[in-house]
């Protein structure tokens, strides 16, 4: 594994007209890092995640990817260099089904996007990837459901689907538990926690058990400053960050 | 020289006659656009209905200009506020394909109607006589028509816009138009503010419509005809912003002006090939307000 | 992360994936052209409009109806492809073939030019500059400057068109001209069914859904929607295209707005995004407009309009959404 960080922010910040949402914000994951963000709500963290992943500039700073500088990069090309992500709200393809929504990206992945000949379900890339996939997370009955009939956290899972699919080096899943029942929210930790460790995790969450077993190193946000940033014990014993966030809320 | 100067002033009065007449037209769909977002192709239709109500009324021989202004104007707005409490709330919430084919439907309604109650011909609604003149400076002669048209758009624009920034009403309408979520979560009545903008939105379309027949005469499919013109005002102007439109009007008007009159035999085309090239330039508005 | 799936499981995620292949229902419209043919003899020159309409509506059921591109001008694209058709004609071979390919190809090349332009747009923006540019070119054929080449206000006609495959002439029986737009209608719907039924198919579909989420699994929207734009604009070049060599005549009527919003009655009327929607839709269209045009002109103008709020507001869907709608509520699995 390359010494480079797979994902470092350097002093970005982020000015809306007068606004300032995030103030010299600096961050570094080395590969394998299972990083959180937390902090109130109006901190900053999905502006942050928005700019990570190239729909919003920064307007200041800048975001490199594996050393590769992306700060001015489109979207797409981001996800290119090996970067996923989920949004706030599932961001899916609501009118077509569970398969189609997972096959599409492994269409992207495997660059068949753009293919006009052949069947889309005869192509076995598409098929056993999307198949095996739904497969290993128990979704494999749902394949045939419009995801805009499913409840909500079966759209939050088939949206962790679509992110595996496309096989990334770097993820960041914004509020992954966020609406989540109890027992959900178990599988999904028990999701993330069963993936490979050459894949680095950036999540915001607002839910503290999740964060206290995921994470390893926990960065926090205030006002769109960075608070501080440590180990898991480091923050939990932190009498500022209990004050400010910890305090008042304990689960999302 | 003397003869270029005058030929350029009449063109640049030209020109900025049919630009204060689109920016009328434009100020009700640039703020409809900003606040509910609705893409209503009729707008110009409310134009016409304007222009043709002034037409019958000045046409019967009775009724003067100035008499039929307001009586075109008021009956438009009641018409737009019959419509948007009608057929305009079933598309609030169809996406953009429905509130197009929807407004597609009321210009060939509109199209259907004014060639039933007034046939194909081209219609202008009679001027009175001192408008129809023309002041003359040695060789520089001006049209009292299109002098007018200026003056009047130029008022109504400013009261417009003392409107917007000095009354309360003008100040619940910018912060919709800024932001209509967090606007309703304030306590603005925001789908109350937009059935009164709509409606004299209509009501500035048909003033425009009346006023400027002599330059963009009345006929069944005027709604389509001026309909690009108008979007693309709206366009370059930025959507919502009022001042965005007033010198997107202007600017348009100007340039299709010359346009049309130094290169005859491409004719309007310069005009598309301008905006084009504006909106790849700034594709949110050249005048727009810088947001995020 | 890559394991192989079990063949059952292989199974079920393939019939997940939405399926336009060919089927039995397809065969319909043919058969229905068939039976014109043999027992409708007066009605040749009327099913050769539908035919060409029809083609027409299935190009923007492409662009539209899966790409969600909002087009108000695709107008333009038919006009280039007659405009081309006839001009090849006039000026290069009257091979009818030869001439259809060119037409295809300046529908292409049209949408090749204006979709970068366009599509980087969203909105309202996208379809004013749809409007603007399908507004342009008509402007631009009818500019004095132009009038050598595209006849201006009188269009081009006097060109003649080849026998097909040296054989069948195109005389005033249409019987050629019948199987020609028919021929036309088959291969276009092919390419409709490939192209829906493709990886690049779900692509599209994809994009009209959530562009935002597309680009976050990196493909290049834009990229996509030109492809996509070309090739529906090659498809209304075809119906130009056969709309001229069927009719020798090309006139500035080919690149009016009006075609433009026939053809998304046509589609509100059939249904969006099925491709059968098209054809139903184009034909009750063109036929209804037939018998209504010959008798009053304007109230029909009239009925299109209440047809099209009405239909916004209680069968937006269309013909094939009721159609649907019923046989799902008959087989009691409601899927809404």
């Amino acid at each position: 594994m390359s010494d480079l960080p797979a994902l470092a922010i350097d002093r970005v910040s982020k000015n809306f007209g007068g606004l300032r949402v995030a103030r010299d914000v600096s961050l570094a994951l080395p590969v394998g890092a299972r990083h959180a963000l937390i902090g109130p709500n109006g901190a900053g963290k999905t502006t942050l995640v928005h700019m990570v992943s190239g729909l919003l500039q920064p307007s200041g700073g800048t975001i490199t990817l594996g050393g590769i500088d992306v700060t001015e990069m489109a979207p797409e090309r981001r996800v290119g260099l090996g970067l996923a992500r989920t949004f706030q709200i599932s961001s899916l393809f609501p009118h077509l089904t569970v398969v189609e929504n997972v096959g599409l990206a492994f269409e992207a992945r495997h660059g068949l996007d753009r293919r006009l000949w052949g069947r889309t379900c005869n192509h076995a890339e598409i098929v056993d990837g999307a198949a095996a996939l739904l497969q290993r997370l128990a979704l494999l009955d749902l394949a045939g459901r419009r995801v805009a009939d499913l409840p909500y956290g079966q759209r939050r899972l088939v949206e962790i689907a679509l992110v595996l699919a496309l096989e990334p080096k770097t993820v960041l899943l914004d509020e992954p538990a966020a609406g989540l029942a109890v027992a959900e929210r178990g599988a999904l930790l028990d999701l993330l926690l069963r993936m490979p460790a050459s894949l680095t995790i950036l999540v915001i969450e607002h839910d503290m058990s999740l964060v206290f077993r995921l994470a390893q190193r926990i960065t926090v946000l205030v006002e769109g400053q960075i608070l501080t940033e440590g180990t898991v014990a480091e923050i939990r014993a932190d009498p500022r960050v209990r004050d400010i966030y910890l305090g008042s809320r304990h689960h999302g | 020289m003397l003869g270029v100067a005058a030929t350029i002033v009449a063109l640049l009065v030209d020109g900025v006659a049919y630009g204060m007449i689109l920016f009328l037209m434009s100020v009700g769909l640039t703020i409809t656009l900003g606040v509910m977002r609705i893409a209503n192709l009729a707008h110009c239709g409310f134009a016409m209905i304007g222009g043709y109500i002034a037409f019958a009324l000045v046409s019967s021989d009775h009724i003067g200009l100035f008499t039929a202004l307001p009586v075109a104007v008021a009956g438009t707005m009641l018409l737009g506020a019959l419509l948007e409490r009608s057929v305009y709330r079933w598309v609030y919430t169809t996406g953009q394909l429905g509130q197009i084919l929807m407004t597609l439907g009321l210009v060939f309604i509109f199209a259907a109607s004014a060639n039933v109650l007034f046939g194909s011909d081209l219609h202008a609604v009679g001027l009175p006589g001192w408008l129809s003149e023309n002041w003359n400076w040695g060789a520089i002669s001006i049209s009292a028509y299109r002098a007018f048209i200026i003056v009047v758009s130029v008022v109504l624009a400013t009261i417009c816009w003392a409107i917007l920034e000095f009354t309360d009403f003008g100040a619940r309408l910018r912060a919709a138009v800024d932001n209509p979520r967090m606007a309703r979560c304030i306590g603005i009545d925001v789908p109350r503010v937009f059935s009164i903008t709509f409606a004299v939105g209509c009501g500035l379309a048909a003033a425009a419509g009346v006023l400027g027949t002599q330059i963009m005469p009345l006929e069944p499919w005027y709604a389509l005809e001026y309909l690009v013109p108008l979007l693309m005002v709206v366009s370059v102007g930025g959507l919502g912003s009022l001042k965005g439109s007033f010198y997107a009007a202007l600017v348009l008007g100007i340039i299709d002006t010359f346009g049309r009159y130094y290169i005859p035999a491409a004719g309007a085309f310069v005009i598309y090939l301008a905006v084009v090239a504006l909106l790849l330039w700034r594709p949110q508005g050249v005048f727009a307000r810088v947001s995020t | 992360m890559s394991e192989r799936a079990d063949p059952k499981a292989v199974e079920i995620a393939r019939s997940g994936f939405a399926r336009h292949g060919l089927s039995l229902l397809d065969l319909l419209p043919f058969l229905c052209a068939l039976l014109v043919y043999v027992f409708g003899g007066r009605y040749l020159a009327l099913s050769i409009q539908v035919m060409v309409q029809i083609i027409f509506a299935l190009s923007l059921d492409l662009a539209l109806g899966y790409g969600g591109i909002d087009s108000l001008g695709h107008v333009a694209f038919f006009g280039m492809g007659a405009y081309a058709a006839g001009l090849f004609a006039m000026h290069v071979s009257s091979q009818p073939l030869l001439g259809l390919c060119v037409a295809a190809l300046a529908g292409a090349l049209t949408g090749l030019i204006t979709g970068p332009l366009v599509l980087r747009t969203r909105g309202l923006t996208l379809v004013m500059l749809t409007l603007a540019v399908a507004t342009m070119i008509q402007q631009l054929a009818n500019a004095a400057g132009m009038k050598p080449i595209t006849g201006g206000a009188d269009g081009l006609f006097g060109f003649e068109i080849a026998p097909l495959f040296g054989v069948f002439s195109f005389d005033l029986y249409d019987h050629t001209a019948y199987w020609y737009a028919l021929g036309a209608f088959a291969f276009v719907f092919i390419i409709c069914k490939v192209v829906v039924n493709s990886p690049f198919g779900l692509t599209i579909r994809g994009i009209r859904e959530n562009p935002v989420r597309m680009r976050m699994l990196g493909v290049n929207v834009t990229h996509r929607l030109v492809t996509l734009y070309c090739i529906s604009g090659a498809l209304a070049g075809i119906a130009g295209g056969v709309q001229a060599q069927v009719t020798k005549l090309v006139g500035l009527d080919s690149l009016a707005f009006l075609l433009s919003g026939n053809a998304l009655v046509m589609l509100i009327l059939g249904g969006t995004g099925s491709l059968y929607g098209a054809i139903i839709g184009a034909t009750i269209f063109v036929v209804l407009s037939d018998r209504a045009a010959a008798i009053d002109p304007f109230n029909w103008l009239f009925a299109i309009g209440a047809v099209l709020i009405l239909a916004v507001r209680f069968a937006p869907q269309g013909v094939v959404g009721l159609i649907t709608d019923a046989w799902q509520r008959q087989r009691g699995r409601r899927r809404l």
